[in-house]
């Protein structure tokens, strides 16, 4: 096994920097926004970004739920491994308001997908935006394309890229990692 | 330990701690699912359940129904009221006629305890035990021991008391197993005609007097006078039953601490608790059967994800 370093602590930090700028640009004073973090990778980007916007930006009251899309995902009984649940955590309602998925890696495209069947169960949002930090381009499945992406990598299907947090696995890393 | 050891749930006595723990955490999930604005999520959508209910029941029916429909699985339901086994036909014949419109799993009611064990070794489906006779109804005890979770943030080292007619119950034995195997301490009071003759065999303790086994316990699972199990009579008269082993709010009170109530229900109103009591804050009854919804969903799909997937 090898792996590659694809952003380093200071090229996250970068990275992060601009995607909550761009947020700015599109949704100014996020009063009918709300982040949308994708159990289970999502949420520390979720969270981080939540907390970047508010201490370096000044944006008050972000609101940010969790989404699990376990019991829509469309591989039930097709994978090997059995599909395990997180928590959904979103207490306020959708309906008629802008959300931003926001989701570590794109791969496939198919948690996106099941992501857009699960936000319905609370509400018809206005529009529906994806943030991700890493797209893995020429890989999709489906005709999903994110609209804020941290860095563009092309990774051939038998690679993996994994994102660390510093709070979760002790640092700010993305790898390449080749089996 | 993310699987069932089980592809059946036939009773709680063929399942083991993880299993049940698993079914726990998942239905937390199924729980805050069907608290949501639409309580309704696409993971069953290629099963077909079969509802066979040889056997009268509108809770557990409803509730397997609901289940099921907010799994999106596809239902058909059976009584065997208005069915061909009044014709004559056997439980294997009436189960594989049913199999061969494609079904997978089948959720059934039996009056004949076994009933769900005998069909598992015959037909290729997954099978969940919906009640077989006196013996088992494994989503019940799951439920039950849910609320009391749910209730007292853990069922291990609880004392729980198990009143009234434990002999016709289904629900009594397998709450004892789930208890038991959750690491509970359980007791059984009632007319001593209505307790099994071994039943300390099963590590429960018999206790004839309701007020010491209420002051022991924390949580007392109050069960129906199942009057239409009972061929002879058990008790002199119902009068007296209530008086001896009836729960009411002068009783509960005089106990100087909080205890939970539960029922499987039907509750009969002033025979096994009275309606103040019923309707009280100690009673947890209706979040049991709001629970059994989310435990039953937390069954099926988990044992739904055991069948393979057919590429055909």
């Amino acid at each position: 096994m090898s792996q590659k370093v694809l952003l380093n602590a200071t090229e996250v930090h970068i990275a992060l920097h601009r995607l909550a700028c761009q947020l700015i640009e599109n949704h100014d004073t996020f009063s009918n926004t709300v982040l949308i973090g994708i159990q289970p990778r999502g949420v520390h980007l979720a969270e981080r970004l939540k907390s970047m916007l508010e201490i370096d930006y000044k944006v008050r009251d972000i609101k940010l739920g969790y989404l699990d899309i376990t019991f829509y995902r469309d591989d039930f009984r097709r994978s090997d491994k059995p599909l395990e649940a997180n928590t959904t955590e979103i207490d306020f309602i959708v309906e008629n308001k802008n959300v931003v998925f926001i989701d570590d890696v794109l791969y496939t495209g198919r948690s996106i997908r099941a992501a857009l069947t699960a936000i319905q169960s609370f509400g018809r949002p206005t529009e529906i935006e994806l943030l991700t930090l890493i797209d893995r381009r020429f890989s999709r499945h489906l005709p999903i394309q994110p609209d804020y992406r941290g860095r563009q990598v092309d990774a051939i299907n038998r690679e993996k890229v994994k994102v660390c947090w510093k709070e979760q696995d002790g640092e700010d890393a993305v790898y390449l990692i080749n089996n | 330990m993310s699987e069932l050891s089980v592809n059946h749930l036939l009773g709680i006595k063929y399942i083991n701690e993880d299993d049940i723990n698993l079914i726990f955490e998942t239905a937390d999930h199924f729980k805050e699912v069907i608290n949501r604005p639409i309580k309704k999520v696409p993971s069953l959508r290629d099963i077909t359940i079969a509802n066979l209910f040889f056997e009268n029941s509108t809770r557990t029916r409803l509730s397997f129904e609901l289940a099921e429909k907010r799994l999106s699985a596809d239902v058909i339901n059976f009584s065997a009221a208005s069915s061909s086994v009044k014709k004559g036909e056997t439980l294997i014949d009436t189960v594989n006629n049913i199999l061969s419109m494609k079904v997978d799993m089948i959720v059934m009611r039996h009056p004949n305890p076994g009933a769900g064990v005998f069909l598992s070794k015959h037909i290729d489906a997954s099978i969940v035990n919906a009640g077989d006779g006196a013996h088992e109804h494994p989503t019940q005890a799951l439920l039950d021991c849910y609320s009391i979770r749910e209730r007292l943030k853990d069922v291990a080292g609880k004392k729980v008391v198990i009143v009234g007619d434990i002999l016709h119950s289904r629900v009594a034995l397998s709450n004892i197993f789930a208890l038991q195997k959750l690491g509970a301490k359980v007791k059984v009071c009632g007319p001593k005609t209505l307790i099994p003759k071994y039943i300390e065999k099963l590590g429960v303790e018999y206790e004839g007097n309701l007020r010491k086994a209420l002051e022991w316990c924390d949580v007392a699972n109050m069960l129906r006078v199942q009057k239409e199990r009972m061929e002879i009579s058990y008790f002199p008269t119902t009068r007296e039953y209530t008086q001896q082993y009836g729960v009411n709010k002068a009783l509960l009170d005089s106990l100087g601490k909080e205890i939970v109530v539960m029922h499987p229900g039907p509750i009969n109103r002033g025979v096994e608790i009275t309606s103040d009591v019923a309707d009280s804050k100690q009673a947890i009854i209706l979040e049991q059967v709001q629970n059994g919804v989310a435990v039953r969903m937390a069954v099926l799909y988990l044992l739904a994800s055991k069948i393979q997937h057919n590429e055909n």
